[in-house]
């Protein structure tokens, strides 16, 4: 077939493709000068402190920048034996340099962290500057071991070197409860202390089992609205949406007291002998109250997604299925549930996106065995000013939750989603 | 096998959704074994409401419905064994052609070779063959309708109901699928009522009609019977053309009436009039009336063309006729055929015999 490998050309002469190009041209750029201010604004609002939190968890930069001299002649240092004079001499005058710029402190506060002891080792250096007891122009490496036999040690210096990259991926791995050890390879922390880990743990299965009693939750309500006559279905719909429209604070703040001790539960629990007025059971302030508020909340995203798909499903399509011989649990099992499976992993994507990065009510509700990672997050923002970890942390999350979308992509297909 | 001729009976069965308006009054019909039987009237009229009980979808008010000899009304839909094709196809959308066709078998728990076996027999009855493996979208309407139709016969149902299922194609489409189906229901000798709006739909294919309106059965007949001897004015108005007069009886024997119209009278045949002084709706069909009869016909009359339609195979002539210049003739066309030019006056004759005198509109 010659004529379709052919170029064709327009009655003019131009070629169809160039022409059709020229006559779209137009359209293409009033289309993108119509999505123009939302890119602006997702690449201001998102883009950008997203690129912003990465470059902050991974900041190394201070002492780099406080001991240029030191790493460069670190740079042939083979870091096994104690360095060469060049090295110690590069220290001197970079620390001397901050000791003018009042700026030692923190280098010492810094490099304590890699390795104690440091702090006192350099203080003393500092003494013998400002008192200038350092002759410059005799070997300055012996004059600092002599000042403190710690620089006459290799870990010292191998603890210095450590920091010489501007970047880092400490903050990471603290967030997965490691860190660096002394000779640079990476190490867990004692097993008493390994907080982070359970705290991932715990939203994970917080997360899904939030999403799983919203879905056997959300599914016969979903199929109610989308069967149900108009009038009724309508007022269904308010009933579902009505959350919506109430406070987040409130509507935990009513679980409370709903679920507390006294609470209007455990009074009817009480009242109908199911349990003795001594023994109330807790149901805040731990899991049950993080699983019930949050179901709660996050029920009308499982119910919307379900609802919207169930609506495009032809009641004569389980007709059919009946009058083929199938049970109502086979026709409902092979013929409608399938159909429904885009709504299903619209709303479970949905509900444990959101419960996974969740906040508010878990810090209400959660008491100490029910808060996610997100309320570390927010301690680390708001009491111990580590913002770095707080981005690093954050970034897990986020990449977590990438890697939950792809594997739902792999599994189901992104495009088999229905959100409405 | 003698027939049993009252294989699905319909006994004295009432429907209502509210409580309050009767959707189906009384009906009371009987469809034998092997029949194609179409039940035909406007939306509203109840024909669809009455497959649905068949198909157990809706339980009757009152009365029993009968398949073979056993009241159904208490068996669920997907024990009673009725094939049925919906009205939008009702394919499952996530199943291949295969899947679709096999569905009815394997909730039978019928062995694999057996499934194969029956698909493949069920898909060449409507010339499918090679479809297998494709997705219902991926079919084209008249396709998807075919499969529709197999899968309501593969698992060889007693009966097949069919909801209007030619509705959503085209013309040309739908001719040939009504003489396909035809052409199915004769070779396997199934038992089918089909429920359709559309009149000709229904005289192409059935061997009886059942026209429904306000939820009772006007008239039960062949269709040549129904077309040529409606029994009331809705069933001659619903079924093909017709030209009415309305009167009174002014006189009446066995097979003659007069009817007395506004300013004149015509013969009529007296169908559900009994005696003189009844209003009356005279029904006549187009193309029973002719013009410059040269035979002798007992009604004769002169009316003025208003109107001259060509319609290619025949021409559609508006008259001013009898004080109604809604009288409408339709003229073969042939090569003799005279020129009909409006405003000339020319001479109708017809049969009284064919201007039926029914029920008053």
């Amino acid at each position: 077939m010659s004529s379709e490998t052919k170029q064709i050309l327009t009655t003019d002469g131009i070629p169809l493709e160039v022409s059709l190009k020229k006559a779209e041209k137009k359209n293409k750029i009033k289309a993108f000068l119509l999505v123009a201010p939302l890119l602006l604004f997702l690449v201001i609002t998102y883009v950008l402190p997203i690129g912003e939190m990465f470059s902050r968890s991974i900041d190394d930069k201070m002492i780099t920048n406080m001991l240029p001299k030191t790493f460069k002649e670190m740079e042939t240092w083979d870091g096994k034996e104690l360095p060469p004079e060049e090295v110690f001499a590069g220290f001197y005058y970079d620390y001397k340099a901050l000791v003018e710029k009042q700026e030692h402190g923190k280098l010492g506060q810094r490099l304590n962290k890699e390795k104690n002891g440091f702090n006192s080792t350099t203080k003393r250096l500092f003494r013998n500057i400002k008192r200038k007891k350092i002759d410059e122009s005799i070997s300055i490496k012996e004059q600092m071991i002599k000042v403190h036999p710690n620089w006459n040690k290799v870990e010292y210096w191998q603890a210095i070197k450590r920091t010489a990259p501007p970047y880092t991926l400490a903050k990471y791995l603290k967030g997965m409860d490691m860190y660096y050890a002394p000779d640079g390879s990476v190490a867990q922390v004692d097993e008493d202390r390994r907080i982070h880990r359970i705290l991932w743990l715990r939203t994970l299965e917080i997360a899904f089992f939030v999403t799983l009693f919203c879905f056997l939750m959300g599914y016969p309500i979903a199929h109610l609205l989308a069967t149900l006559p108009m009038k009724y279905s309508n007022l269904l719909m308010i009933c579902v949406l009505l959350p919506f429209w109430t406070s987040l604070l409130v509507r935990t703040a009513s679980w409370m007291i709903l679920l507390q001790q006294q609470g209007i539960v455990n009074d009817f629990f009480v009242m109908i002998g199911l349990v003795a007025d001594d023994s109330r059971p807790e149901m805040m302030y731990n899991k049950v109250g993080t699983y019930v508020a949050m179901t709660q909340i996050l029920l009308p995203f499982m119910v919307l997604p379900l609802y919207s798909v169930m609506k495009t499903i032809s009641p004569s399509l389980m007709r059919a299925g009946k009058s083929l011989g199938g049970t109502p649990f086979v026709a409902f099992w092979k013929v409608y549930f399938p159909l429904t499976i885009p709504g299903i992993g619209a709303g479970c994507l949905l509900v444990f996106i959101l419960a996974i990065g969740y906040y508010i009510t878990p810090a209400l509700v959660g008491g100490a065995s029910g808060t996610l990672i997100s309320n570390q997050i927010a301690f680390h923002m708001k009491q111990t000013l580590d913002w770095s970890f707080a981005s690093a942390m954050g970034l897990m999350l986020l990449s977590g939750v990438l890697v939950i979308y792809w594997i739902y992509n792999k599994l189901v297909g992104v495009d088999n989603i229905k959100l409405g | 096998m003698s027939k049993n001729p009252e294989f699905v009976k319909f006994d004295k069965v009432d429907k209502s959704y509210d409580g309050k308006v009767l959707v189906v009054k009384d009906l009371q019909l009987d469809i034998a074994e092997g029949e194609f039987i179409t039940m035909l009237g406007p939306s509203g009229s109840g024909k669809t409401t009455c497959l649905m009980m068949l198909a157990g979808f809706e339980t009757p008010t009152n009365g029993e419905i009968l398949l073979d000899g056993n009241i159904i009304s208490n068996i669920p839909p997907h024990k009673r064994g009725i094939g049925m094709v919906f009205q939008n196809y009702a394919l499952f959308p996530h199943m291949t052609v295969y899947e679709n066709l096999a569905f009815p078998l394997r909730v039978r728990k019928v062995e694999k070779d057996e499934i194969d076996k029956k698909v493949d027999k069920a898909l060449s009855m409507v010339s499918l063959n090679g479809f297998e493996s494709r997705m219902p979208a991926q079919l084209s309407g008249g396709q998807q309708q075919r499969v529709a139709v197999a899968r309501a016969l593969v698992f060889d149902p007693a009966v097949v109901l069919m909801d209007e299922p030619l509705g959503a194609l085209d013309k040309n489409l739908r001719e040939s699928m009504q003489y396909e189906i035809k052409h199915i229901h004769e070779s396997i000798g199934v038992t089918v009522v089909y429920v359709t709006h559309d009149q000709s739909e229904a005289l192409t294919m059935s061997n009886r009609i059942a026209v429904f309106n306000d939820g009772k059965v006007q008239q039960l007949s062949d269709p040549a019977e129904l077309y040529e001897k409606p029994v009331n004015s809705f069933v001659a108005e619903f079924i093909g053309e017709n030209n009415t007069f309305n009167g009174e009886v002014a006189d009446i024997d066995k097979d003659k009436c007069k009817v007395k119209l506004a300013n004149s009278e015509i013969l009529a045949n007296p169908i559900s009039v009994k005696s003189k002084g009844e209003k009356t709706t005279v029904s006549l069909r187009p193309e029973r009336a002719l013009i410059n009869p040269t035979d002798k016909m007992d009604n004769m009359f002169t009316g003025k063309i208003e109107e001259v339609i060509y319609h290619g195979d025949h021409t559609r002539v508006r008259l001013n006729l009898l004080g109604s210049s809604e009288f409408i003739l339709k003229v073969p066309n042939s090569t003799s055929n005279l020129e009909l030019k409006v405003s000339e006056d020319i001479n109708i004759g017809w049969n009284s015999v064919d201007a039926r005198a029914l029920d008053p509109k």
